[in-house]
């Protein structure tokens, strides 16, 4: 298998779904020529063409509106938000209309748009540029919401998505796409709603979302030279939810910590607590833990932006409390 | 559509849209709106895809004089004139957002002057001329047919009722509601087609009737329609 970044792998997914379907139209601010804001469409404006790859004025309401009505009427849109934290901006369009439109309609409608948007802190970028804002969009049912963590999922699961019949909010951390992984000469699709043990183990299950996904690797790594077994949960999809890969890793090692970077009030990780309580509450030998970013802003200032995201040791802190 | 009106599962959107947002996708209408100005980033997507797929098909957005101050107004026609996107955008200014008069929510006469900031056609026609909007529609259309972008097409007309059933409508003089009701669109119309030997006034009124009776045909339907049953609440969430 080949090892390429999770940027490349995004790439390669759009590309070949270009060359697959020419309803699929890409569009977004500065994805043209000038390769996206952070280099993710380069070379698709060369290979497809202006017509499919279009450079879009400042107009986030416009480009989620554009998603929206393309997909309704035969395109298979695949719009790019430079932040996901411009989302305020496009939210009507996402959340009332994108998410609606089908089940206003008594099902008339199809909605098959991705909408991607870069997430997350640890790039010096403050509040309004450093988000994670999946909560936002995983309790508005009619929408699909996609974390992937790897190379190789991240272009597994953007094939998927864009073959979905549904909207699909697609989250990309942007700590990740300097991170490579093995990804396969051949095509692959991996489905939504379908977990992944990241790894094996058998005294905690720590179940975790996008760029946590490897710090709590990183996190068992080290605890299996004390001898605690780790066991790392990816759900890859929030919505919808693989509860099962979570409710039976809960069930073989009785323990359960939550890691995600977004805020703790209103975080998926009460979703994912609320999950195992509902499902694996007898198998539990102690409480929940939950290992999340800050109730605050993201800071600007390194040392604060760093004190506010979850790391490696913190996780590790949180493992040991269930242990003891 | 009386059957979704009265959210019975044999309307169009099988009770789940509402008066709202009825829509007839078969028919090609993406949907009224329950957000004032949110039809326009929606068209301009079906001109993106229709210019995509090369086919001839125009998309016409109709909203009123209150949508044209949102943001999603701006957006969206300067999308559609720099992609020149087959796009009609049909104002129905009637003067008043529910309450708010078009003289205090903006500073500028008439609403299809905005089209200068965007470097395309636009023009104020008499909304109450069923002709007048015809001939402009028409132009709009063939120009955006052959790939010269948009229109705005302001169409200057009245609201003779409340925003909704019951308002008092404090907020405008009632002579204007009568010079208004002068000019009836449809009254104005059927004097047309009488005067210029279209039609008899006796065939304007069989068409009147049967119409009357269709819609009662329609009430009649729904009120004896079914109601969707409460597991059909999970149904068409997704695709």
């Amino acid at each position: 298998m080949k090892k390429i970044s999770y940027l490349k792998a995004i790439n390669e997914a759009l590309s070949e779904e270009m060359e697959r379907d020419s309803n699929v139209i890409i569009f977004g601010e500065d994805v043209g020529l000038f390769g996206g804001c952070f280099g993710v469409t380069q070379g698709l404006y060369n290979k497809f063409g202006p017509d499919r790859v279009r450079d879009t004025p400042i107009s986030e309401t416009a480009i989620a509106g554009l998603a929206v009505g393309g997909a309704a009427t035969g395109i298979r849109p695949v719009a790019e938000l430079m932040f996901v934290d411009f989302v305020g901006v496009a939210m009507d369009e996402i959340m009332n209309q994108a998410a609606k439109m089908r089940y206003m309609f008594g099902g008339k409608a199809k909605l098959p748009l991705v909408i991607r948007m870069p997430y997350g802190a640890g790039i010096n970028a403050a509040a309004q540029h450093s988000q994670s804002l999946e909560a936002l969009f995983t309790n508005i049912p009619g929408l699909k919401v996609v974390m992937p963590s790897t190379p190789y999922d991240v272009k597994g699961l953007l094939k998927s998505s864009i073959r979905d019949e549904n909207p699909v909010i697609f989250l990309e951390h942007k700590l990740l796409y300097g991170t490579t992984g093995e990804v396969p000469e051949e095509e692959y699709l991996i489905p939504l709603g379908k977990g992944d043990i990241k790894r094996e183990g058998k005294d905690v299950s720590v179940i975790a979302t996008g760029l946590m996904v490897h710090r709590a690797l990183e996190a068992a790594d080290k605890l299996a030279e004390e001898g605690i077994s780790v066991e790392v949960v990816d759900p890859r999809t929030l919505v919808p939810l693989d509860k099962e890969i979570i409710i039976d890793s809960v069930k073989k090692t009785g323990r359960a910590i939550i890691v995600h970077e977004a805020p703790k009030t209103g975080g998926f990780s009460g979703e994912i607590a609320a999950v195992i309580a509902e499902h694996a509450f007898p198998y539990l030998k102690t409480g929940i833990v939950r290992v999340c970013g800050k109730d605050t802003p993201v800071p600007f200032s390194p040392p604060l932006e760093k004190f506010y995201m979850p790391k490696v040791d913190d996780i590790i802190d949180g493992i040991k409390k269930l242990m003891m | 559509m009386m059957a979704e009106l009265f959210g019975k599962r044999t309307g169009y959107c099988k009770g789940k849209g509402g008066s709202m947002h009825i829509a007839d996708l078969d028919l090609g209408i993406l949907g009224a709106n329950g957000i004032v100005g949110a039809g326009l980033p929606i068209a301009i997507g079906a001109g993106l895809s229709a210019q995509a797929r090369k086919t001839d098909q125009v998309t016409v957005c109709f909203f009123g004089d209150g949508a044209s101050n949102r943001g999603t107004f701006h957006e969206s026609i300067n999308v559609a004139s720099i992609w020149k996107l087959p796009v009609v955008f049909l104002n129905e200014n009637n003067h008043y957002a529910i309450s708010f008069s078009q003289k205090k929510s903006m500073a500028i006469p008439n609403i299809s002057d905005r089209a200068t900031a965007y470097g395309i056609p636009g023009l104020t026609v008499d909304g109450n001329d069923v002709i007048a909007v015809y001939e402009a529609v028409s132009e709009a259309v063939k120009r955006a047919r052959n790939g010269n972008g948009p229109t705005l097409i302001e169409a200057k007309t009245y609201r003779w009722r409340g925003h909704f059933e019951g308002d008092p409508v404090l907020y405008r003089p009632q002579e204007e509601l009568e010079e208004w009701k002068k000019r009836d669109p449809i009254k104005l119309f059927k004097e047309r087609l009488v005067n210029s030997g279209i039609a008899t006034e006796d065939e304007i009124a069989q068409i009147e009737k049967k119409i009357e009776e269709e819609v009662e045909e329609a009430v009649k339907f729904a009120e004896e329609s079914p109601y969707p049953n409460p597991e059909e609440t999970f149904e068409d969430v997704y695709a």
